[in-house]
């Protein structure tokens, strides 16, 4: 009976806001975007824009993955894993994971654990291999991290003293697990097999006992974005989510679709394509008119707004302690900025940013006029995925544009 | 070894002189990070475990430590006339030693993702101390500052 009366509010508010009778901002000058979504099809992975596991998420997207031992029919649907076109590789919680997964060693048996590092904090723990089967795509023996395992408990003062203490349970990491499948192929790369003090990034560890030390790690046996791995449809993936309403919805159902130019499904078609910098970056011109370049810009589902700039520069409040992090304006601000790539591609986005506080305050997950303050860059967080396709374009992966990376809408 | 420090009433004018002069560069093999809000002298004694190659720009209002560090990141430290560091700034495939290198103000960071709402990158913004920690997996870009400290006339936009 709860349930059924929640159902029925939740859906009066979608009504209600679907009627506002304003204008969305989002979505325009998006040029080639179809807006059609395939919802079915052996290469279409449901996902949805909704609360989250904790039910407090705001702006995340979220699937459901199977893990299976490898070569076994001893699976398991791990659910409310965040897809993050901002990483590379899956990660998953250990508490949410009842298969016993083959652990990964070294040539001498040793075994082998991962500091991976995101702009809001690290996760450690130990490198496994599962098979990854995602809508009727399956990638075998793929090397994925384990999040929080009690085994590997110590975590090495070089990993905390990074970002502090690990993400290593679901109040931190806000999730059961991480779907990384932004356009690298790896988590590291090539940089992770220089010596090291020599280039090396130091993401990899061996522990022999408690005590884990920074190890080089060869690319095949890091954490890998299992999309490339399929034996089909892997050379991308396209995010394709609705639009949403001023104000947001409650939740948000989209598709995830692997392969670029592979099925009929998947064609670029006639979509704009930016292709990118060594670091998977392009830059943003902002404002779009006569405005200062940043180079370091990227497109990332994880991030749960559009970060750019600071406070000082773009002249928008941040919010106070209850919205920490996010832009409060006084009224929404209707905003535009260029994305232009490697390539001379370039592209006007109208964007808005809204009073976090105010959205927060809502009924409401999804919202494409959330945003928040940077450090001299641009993220095109969730906020730009809405109302459009967005492809990306795994690294060395061939399509009738040319091998990723890059970006296209 | 010089370091460019102007008298505090004269920054204004000190910046002007120099336009068109350019940066003084010096390079030097000392590996180090000062931690924000500490001495410059705190570069020379704070010094971590590495090979790193530091490079020092001085302009008017303030010099730049330049450290690159082994991991592949670029990390700058800005030194106020006063000798502080008001300021310092990471780009690159990995993350800075940030309790190194905020040193005090380290802690916040924990604190503002317990204060988070969703993923993303994170903003600490407190009166005494601003910090954006931002970029994505292979490529990581932020920097932090204390407002009090930065010299009259620098834009904070120039941390970066």
């Amino acid at each position: 009976m709860r349930s059924v009366a929640i159902l029925l509010l939740g859906s009066a508010m979608l009504t209600v806001a679907g009627c506002g009778g304003h204008t969305s901002n989002n979505g325009s000058n998006s040029g080639s975007n179809s807006g059609s979504i395939p919802t079915s099809g052996a290469n279409v992975q449901p996902i949805v824009v909704n609360s989250g596991p904790l039910g407090n998420y705001a702006d995340g997207v979220f699937t459901s993955v199977t893990i299976c031992v490898p070569g076994t029919s001893n699976c398991q649907i791990i659910s409310g894993v965040l897809v993050d076109t901002g990483s590379y590789g899956l990660r998953l919680l250990s508490s949410a994971v009842s298969l016993s997964l083959p652990q990964q060693t070294n040539v001498t048996g040793t075994p082998v654990a991962e500091c991976a590092e995101f702009s809001d904090g690290v996760t450690w723990g130990p490198v496994k291999t599962a098979d990854i089967k995602l809508a009727s795509e399956q990638a075998s023996a793929v090397p994925l991290q384990i999040i929080g395992d009690p085994n590997f408990s110590s975590v090495p003062s070089i990993c905390s003293s990074k970002h502090g203490g690990p993400m290593d349970d679901l109040n931190s990491l806000d999730a059961n697990g991480i779907l990384g499948v932004g356009p690298f192929r790896q988590d590291c790369g090539g940089a992770c097999t220089l010596p090291l003090a020599a280039g090396n990034p130091g993401f990899y560890y061996l522990c022999p006992s408690s005590t884990c030390t920074q190890t080089q790690q060869p690319v095949s046996q890091q954490v890998q974005n299992p999309v490339w791995l399929f034996p089909q449809d892997n050379t991308g993936v396209i995010v394709a989510l609705p639009t949403v309403p001023p104000g947001g919805a409650p939740s948000v159902n989209g598709s995830m679709i692997f392969g670029i130019d592979t099925q009929s499904n998947n064609a670029l078609g006639a979509a704009k394509v930016f292709t990118l910098n060594s670091s998977g970056n392009f830059t943003t011109v902002y404002p779009a008119s006569g405005g200062k370049s940043y180079s370091s810009s990227f497109i990332d589902s994880g991030s749960n707004g559009i970060f750019f700039l600071d406070s000082t520069t773009t002249a928008i409040p941040v919010c106070g302690s209850n919205a920490s992090g996010f832009y409060c304006p006084s009224s929404t601000q209707n905003l535009s900025a260029t994305q232009q790539g490697a390539n001379g591609t370039s592209n006007t986005v109208n964007f808005s940013v809204a009073n976090a506080m105010t959205l927060f305050n809502s009924n409401n997950f999804a919202f494409n006029d959330l945003g928040g303050p940077n450090a001299n860059t641009f993220d095109w967080g969730l906020p730009f995925f809405f109302g459009r396709n967005v492809f990306n374009a795994i690294e060395s992966q061939p399509t009738s544009a040319g091998p990723g990376p890059f970006w296209a809408y | 070894m010089t370091i460019f420090n102007p008298p505090k009433a004269s920054v204004t004018a000190w910046k002007t002189s120099l336009v068109g002069i350019g940066l003084a560069m010096l390079i030097m093999s000392l590996p180090a990070f000062a931690e924000l809000g500490g001495d410059e002298a705190s570069v020379q004694a704070d010094q971590l475990h590495m090979q790193a190659v530091r490079r020092i720009s001085s302009a008017a209002a303030y010099s730049v430590h330049e450290i690159q560090v082994p991991t592949g990141t670029l990390v700058r430290e800005y030194v106020s006339p006063a000798g502080k560091v008001f300021g310092v700034a990471w780009e690159g495939p990995a993350l800075p030693d940030l309790r190194q290198l905020l040193g005090p103000y380290f802690g916040r960071l924990e604190q503002a993702r317990n204060n988070r709402r969703g993923r993303g990158p994170l903003i600490v913004h407190e009166p005494g101390v601003v910090v954006h920690s931002g970029g994505h997996m292979r490529a990581f870009v932020g920097n932090a500052y204390i407002p009090d400290m930065v010299p009259i006339g620098v834009g904070v936009e120039s941390i970066r």
